[in-house]
């Protein structure tokens, strides 16, 4: 299987090198594959997605996604534009834009003909029960929409890679259930990587793989068959 | 949905703080055509004083404005024995003060000048204005100011005169102006045999240069030039025309920061959903177009404002009886052009910080803002 994530021995600090976050971390990640990044706040979890995703430079060490070494600004903003999905834990989606005008702004960014951005939109609509919704603004939408709405604007570039950092963190008990099973239905489907972080044991559970992480480094892995 | 869809969406999200950049642009762009318009008809006011039939002004050489040139009124005779000349005109420019009224312009001129005959003789006729006598001609305005009538007398400056006509001119400095016989004007004025200025009619066939050349040979304290020519050297005209683009272009420069304080805060007030479009793939170009973009919107409703602003400013100047003749207006295409190429760059430059810090924004940082 071909390595879709790749980091070695990568170090990140932040407040001029006071406060270290990722140290030494080393992780590789297979086309395929669903990982979930457990452990406690502040182990450097979501540190560890933004420097996957490019969001973050590195101070060390080094990170490569889908063959590309992300280090160049060209590279970061082309891997966003095709080739990772990213999800927060809130949304994040624009108030003032209707659910559907927040999820061509990766097609917008990505320079994507109209017509296949609305066709791809109506399918991953269609995918996640929001299509009675697109035309609605994301002020009008209940938490669980606009999370699933986020889950579509993550994919509408068909990425292989999709991040999530704690995408069913801010939901209901009954919610975060749907938009999950959601999640893992839409990568598995599409045979795509997912790398997620959460504190949930039982979501991670049921990911292929987990990495524990603790202190800025990887404390061990277990795979769930 | 485009790019175009986003910038106009965080227009109308902020609708009060987009009127407010756009209304300082307005108000540049309506400055400035209205400045520009109102000098520049000021300065074609002045020209049509100038020229009556003719191309040609003959001066003082180096004199700061024509009021203080002295031209040997016998220049006039000499110019009109050359064959390049068809007709010479002297005219001499004084100030003069009646009772009430310390300033009014007075032109000392030959009955034979032809701005008389194209005035409308609202009483009396041209007849009646004379070189070997004392009568005066007043503009119309002007009559209704000193309040004489035909065949009375008043009061101007040293002496006593008699109104022998008054006549309706389409420019407003002549209309409120008093026409004396060039004689008369130059004894009250202690102006003997001088004039300020003679114009110079050229005869068919016969070029400017020759009588520039002439002038230059034979009279070296004076110069010859053509009207245009003299329109744009003059340094009157230059200082006026200087003062309407820097009037307006300070007006530019407020409306510049209004637009950059517009966009600072917008682009301050959505720090979060910068860092989510980084996320989804927007270059930093692309953010600094978005935000450039905005900026040049605000700019186009601006000037749209700015054009209808000074259009309907200058119409209603115009209509005011009492600057009727003096308010002419002249806004070409080229200063339309101007005055929309700087609302132009006002809003690049304005945008140019916002868009630099939004485009060098930190997409993880920026998420973490509160």
């Amino acid at each position: 299987m071909n390595n879709q994530v790749w980091v070695n021995d990568v170090w990140k600090s932040f407040d001029g090198g006071r406060i270290e976050v990722l140290k030494g971390v080393t992780l590789e990640v297979t086309q395929g594959e669903i990982v979930a990044l457990c452990g406690t706040s502040g182990c450097g979890k979501s540190t560890l997605l933004n420097v996957i995703s490019g969001l973050e430079e590195v101070d060390r060490g080094m990170v490569r996604v889908a063959g590309r070494d992300v280090v160049e600004e060209s590279t970061r903003v082309d891997l966003l534009r095709h080739h990772i999905g990213y999800v927060f834990q809130l949304h994040h989606l624009m108030p003032d834009l209707t659910l559907a005008e927040n999820c061509m702004v990766p097609v917008i960014a990505a320079g994507g003909h109209r017509k296949d951005g609305w066709a791809r939109l109506h399918e991953l609509a269609q995918a996640t029960g929001v299509t009675h919704r697109l035309g609605q603004r994301v002020r009008e939408l209940s938490g669980g929409e606009r999370q699933r709405g986020a889950l579509v604007r993550s994919l509408m570039n068909n990425p292989e890679l999709l991040l999530c950092d704690e995408p069913t963190g801010a939901l209901d008990e009954s919610n975060r259930e749907k938009v999950f099973e959601l999640l893992l239905d839409l990568v598995r489907e599409r045979g795509r990587t997912l790398i997620m972080a959460t504190h949930d044991p039982e979501l991670a559970g049921r990911c292929d793989r987990t990495v524990r992480m603790r202190d800025g480094r990887i404390e061990g892995e277990a795979s769930h068959g | 949905m485009s790019l175009w869809r986003l910038i106009i969406t965080n227009l109308r999200r902020h609708r009060v703080r987009t009127a407010i950049g756009a209304t300082g642009i307005a108000l540049g762009v309506a400055t400035m055509l209205s400045v520009v318009g109102l000098l520049g008809g000021a300065v074609k006011m002045f020209e049509r004083i100038l020229r009556t039939d003719s191309q040609m002004v003959v001066f003082e050489r180096n004199v700061s404005d024509l009021f203080f040139s002295n031209v040997p009124v016998g220049l006039v005779e000499e110019l009109e024995g050359q064959p390049c000349v068809k007709d010479a005109q002297p005219v001499l420019f004084t100030i003069i003060a009646a009772p009430d009224r310390p300033v009014i312009t007075c032109f000392g001129i030959q009955a034979s000048d032809g701005r008389l005959k194209r005035g409308e003789w609202l009483q009396g006729s041209a007849a009646a204005f004379r070189d070997d006598a004392e009568g005066v001609v007043l503009g119309e305005r002007a009559a209704g100011f000193l309040k004489a009538p035909v065949g009375g007398t008043i009061e101007l400056g040293p002496g006593t005169y008699t109104v022998v006509g008054v006549v309706r001119m389409e420019n407003g400095f002549e209309n409120g102006g008093v026409f004396m016989p060039l004689a008369a004007c130059q004894k009250a004025f202690h102006k003997d045999g001088v004039c300020s200025v003679v114009s110079v009619a050229l005869a068919a066939g016969h070029q400017p240069d020759e009588v520039k050349q002439w002038v230059s040979k034979h009279h070296e304290r004076l110069i010859a030039m053509e009207n245009d020519e003299f329109s744009r050297s003059y340094s009157q005209f230059k200082i006026m025309k200087t003062t309407a683009w820097v009037v307006g272009g300070c007006a530019f420069l407020l409306g510049g920061l209004s637009v950059t304080n517009t966009m600072i805060l917008s682009v301050f007030g959505r720090i979060r959903e910068l860092a989510i479009a980084r996320v989804c793939g927007f270059s930093r170009g692309q953010v600094a177009r978005m935000i450039f973009g905005e900026s040049l919107l605000i700019s186009a409703i601006g000037t749209l404002a700015g054009w209808v602003l000074s259009w309907g400013g200058l119409h209603v100047l115009r209509a005011v009886p009492q600057l009727q003749g003096y308010i002419e207006p002249r806004v070409g295409w080229m200063e339309v052009a101007a005055a929309t190429g700087l609302a132009v760059l006002t809003a690049l430059i304005g945008a140019m910080y916002p868009a630099c810090y939004a485009a060098r924004l930190n997409p993880a940082q920026a998420l973490r803002f509160e």
